[in-house]
């Protein structure tokens, strides 16, 4: 039973110290604070985990309208339903993890003050569930999809789609280090929490979400892509639907760049989360 | 580190820094830093304020050494801001020393609040996962104990409902019995039992020292309640302004730390009311007293404590009656000697009497006083107190009657022996 482990505990740590093993053993808890986030999120809701479906059809309804009937933004041929859809679902879960990264510090503030456990069991946990509340959403939106693949020959899905899975993970990691980073200034400079509840949307409007990448002019399509979002969506969507292009170039600097946001994300993470008890 | 040493903190420091931190803005401090580095001014410098980068520094523990063993059960007291809370934040990881090292043997399972994260929309048992799993349990752990847990916790009735319904002192209960179930080897916790029905702490109190004793598990237990230290503690860290001034036995520790303004005093002179406490009618003024023959309060087995006690009457006094309360190390009551009627006088006239208690059936240790002198103006109307005053310290040793040694634990008084009934 007794446990002969002898832990050291240093004024001054390396710079990248991260113990992979210890989170390993506090699996159970990432699990439990996902199975807390699922069952606390929609208590005293009517409508409950449905709520996770009407989301993305209400907003998707709301682009169809006003970008697609209204302002008449093409979307290369494609049911503009479907075409909206797709981009909505992947920047929800995008900006699920963002927002939800950077909370991580200040939200957990009182239990952080209060308990030791790896504090990257947060994060990790936060990632699960916006992953389970993305793949229902998914689940719906491949309804739509096969409804459509057969009603309109315009949609083709084609072999991309195998590498749609790494999409998603470096999705979540690109948010997730974004809010990462963002969270850990947060704890000394509260200005970034106002940035980013309104940021987030705007960065949306710079990433082909609402708009396919066909309509941006040449000049400024190398800094359009720049935006490690931009390829990922665009790709996203020629997987499922065929519109647009893959764009591997720019989605291989796009996993550059979300290696070394996530890299310095955990860094900075693991720097803040020694003290962060004294300056919060 | 020593085979059977568990924690071994050496030259830990913890350091703060005064007021504000940074300016609490980006620009503000990009502005500061520039203007540093320009080798200007700081125009976020308040006028006549000391370079405020520097900041004031405040050692909250100041090159603290301390080793525990296995089975050890430490109690940690000092005044508010002592260091207590910094040093078990340091031990349980939530915040890292600025010099020094910890090495600690075994897990850790710190309890520096109760219930924490506590959903308040989960039910009690889905609260005892997640908690348990916080603490560092896994669920294979959890689902084991989940019964004793649940029973301990003495909530079996109510384990379905959100813990948001539950009371304070349930809610307690049940967190501390997850905790309490944790197969840490190190147990930290601070003041958690300040909550909760006397029954239920006392269930605590001896569920740790089970723990202790029984799994040669390390407890460390912060508190203000000197009674629940005596109980439960074997030695005894005092913490004074971030510096450790004493380690080792729990009476000594807790004398050290209660103090006592007439401490190793045999006489003493009231010259104010400092050691008074406020009555509604001042009649009597309490001047001196003094251990008669005496240059110590040190009073052995069966000797008699004799004082003289002086005062001056501030209004007649057609009667007075003395009673002298005990109280033991926690200042917790423990006898009252009483003389009733024993005295008359004028007012302004200034008189001493020689007083005699038995004290041969209080246990050793040491123990404070009060006296409290008392009347009534006519057999209409209540007892009034006239004079409430602090007394002198006296200390007790006695030698042992019985094979094994009288334990603190057991109370302050030694009646005697149990006597066989024969038919």
């Amino acid at each position: 039973m007794d446990n002969e482990t002898i832990t050291y505990i240093h004024a001054r740590n390396k710079w990248f110290n991260i113990n992979f093993k210890e989170l390993w053993s506090y699996r159970d808890l990432v699990l439990l604070f996902v199975k807390r986030n699922v069952t606390t999120s929609y208590k005293q809701t009517i409508l409950g985990p449905l709520w996770i479906v009407i989301n993305p059809l209400l907003s998707t309804s709301v682009f169809t309208v006003i970008f697609g009937v209204i302002a008449g933004i093409s979307t290369d041929g494609m049911p503009q339903f479907l075409f909206y859809m797709s981009g909505n679902v992947l920047w929800g879960f995008f900006s699920n993890c963002l927002n939800k990264g950077s909370a991580t510090f200040l939200g957990n503030a009182r239990l952080f003050g209060k308990v030791y456990f790896p504090r990257l069991a947060i994060p990790v946990s936060d990632i699960m569930y916006c992953l389970l509340n993305y793949f229902i959403q998914m689940t719906m939106f491949i309804g739509l999809l096969i409804f459509f693949t057969i009603t309109n020959p315009a949609v083709q899905p084609n072999m991309y789609i195998c590498l749609v899975p790494v999409m998603i993970i470096q999705t979540g990691l690109l948010g997730m280090g974004v809010g990462m980073i963002i969270s850990s200034i947060t704890t000394k400079y509260r200005d970034l929490n106002i940035l980013v509840s309104f940021g987030v949307s705007l960065w949306m409007y710079i990433t082909p979400v609402v708009y396919p990448v066909s309509r941006i002019p040449d000049s400024l399509r190398t800094l359009f892509l720049l935006n490690p979002m931009a390829p990922i969506v665009e790709s996203y969507r020629h997987a499922f639907l065929g519109s647009g292009s893959f764009e591997m170039f720019y989605w291989l600097i796009s996993l550059a760049v979300t290696a070394l946001i996530v890299f310095f994300g955990i860094i900075v993470f693991n720097k803040v989360e020694k003290n962060f008890i004294d300056t919060v | 580190m020593d085979k059977n040493c568990v924690i071994k903190t050496e030259h830990l420091q913890k350091e703060y820094r005064l007021g504000v931190i940074g300016t609490g803005t980006l620009r503000n401090d990009l502005q500061s830093w520039i203007a540093k580095k320009r080798g200007k001014e700081d125009p976020n410098r308040r006028i006549g304020s000391k370079e405020y980068t520097e900041g004031e520094r405040f050692l909250a523990l100041d090159d603290v050494n301390i080793e525990i063993y296995r089975g050890e059960r430490v109690g940690i007291i000092g005044a508010n801001g002592a260091g207590k809370s910094t040093l078990l934040k340091l031990l349980s990881r939530i915040t890292s020393p600025t010099e020094g090292n910890i090495a600690y043997r075994g897990r850790i399972a710190s309890m520096l609040e109760v219930g924490t994260g506590f959903h308040p929309e989960l039910t009690g048992r889905e609260n005892v996962y997640l908690n348990g799993a916080i603490l560092g349990m896994t669920r294979a752990e959890v689902d084991k104990k989940i019964d004793d847990i649940i029973e301990f916790s003495e909530c079996a009735q109510f384990i379905d409902t959100p813990v948001k319904r539950y009371s304070s002192g349930m809610f307690v209960k049940l967190a501390f019995a997850v905790a309490s179930h944790l197969d840490a080897e190190i147990m930290i916790m601070d003041e958690v039992l300040a909550v909760g029905d006397m029954k239920f702490q006392r269930k605590c109190i001896s569920k740790m020292r089970e723990l202790a004793v029984d799994h040669n598990r390390t407890v460390l237990y912060v508190s203000h309640n000197m009674g629940t230290i005596q109980d439960l503690c074997n030695r005894c860290i005092v913490l004074d302004h971030g510096k450790k001034v004493y380690d080792g036995d729990v009476d000594e520790a807790i004398k050290l730390y209660m103090g006592g303004d007439n401490d190793e005093f045999f006489s003493y002179e009231y010259a104010d009311d400092t050691h008074k406490n406020p009555v509604k009618r001042h009649d009597l003024n309490l001047k001196n007293v003094k251990y008669i023959g005496r240059t110590t309060n040190m009073f052995y087995d069966k000797e008699p404590l004799s004082l003289e006690l002086g005062w001056e009457n501030l209004e007649d006094i057609p009667s007075l009656s003395l009673r002298i309360e005990v109280q033991d190390a926690r200042r917790i009551p423990i006898t009252s000697y009483i003389i009733e009627d024993f005295y008359s006088g004028k007012k302004g006239e200034t008189h001493s009497e020689q007083f005699t208690i038995d004290v041969s059936k209080i246990a050793g240790g040491r123990y404070f006083t009060r006296y409290v002198f008392y009347n009534r103006k006519s057999e209409a109307v209540a007892y009034e107190d006239i004079e409430d005053s602090a007394g002198l310290v006296f200390r007790r040793q006695m030698s042992e009657f019985h094979k094994r040694r009288w334990n603190r634990t057991w109370g302050s008084i030694r009646l005697g022996e149990i006597l066989l009934k024969k038919e």
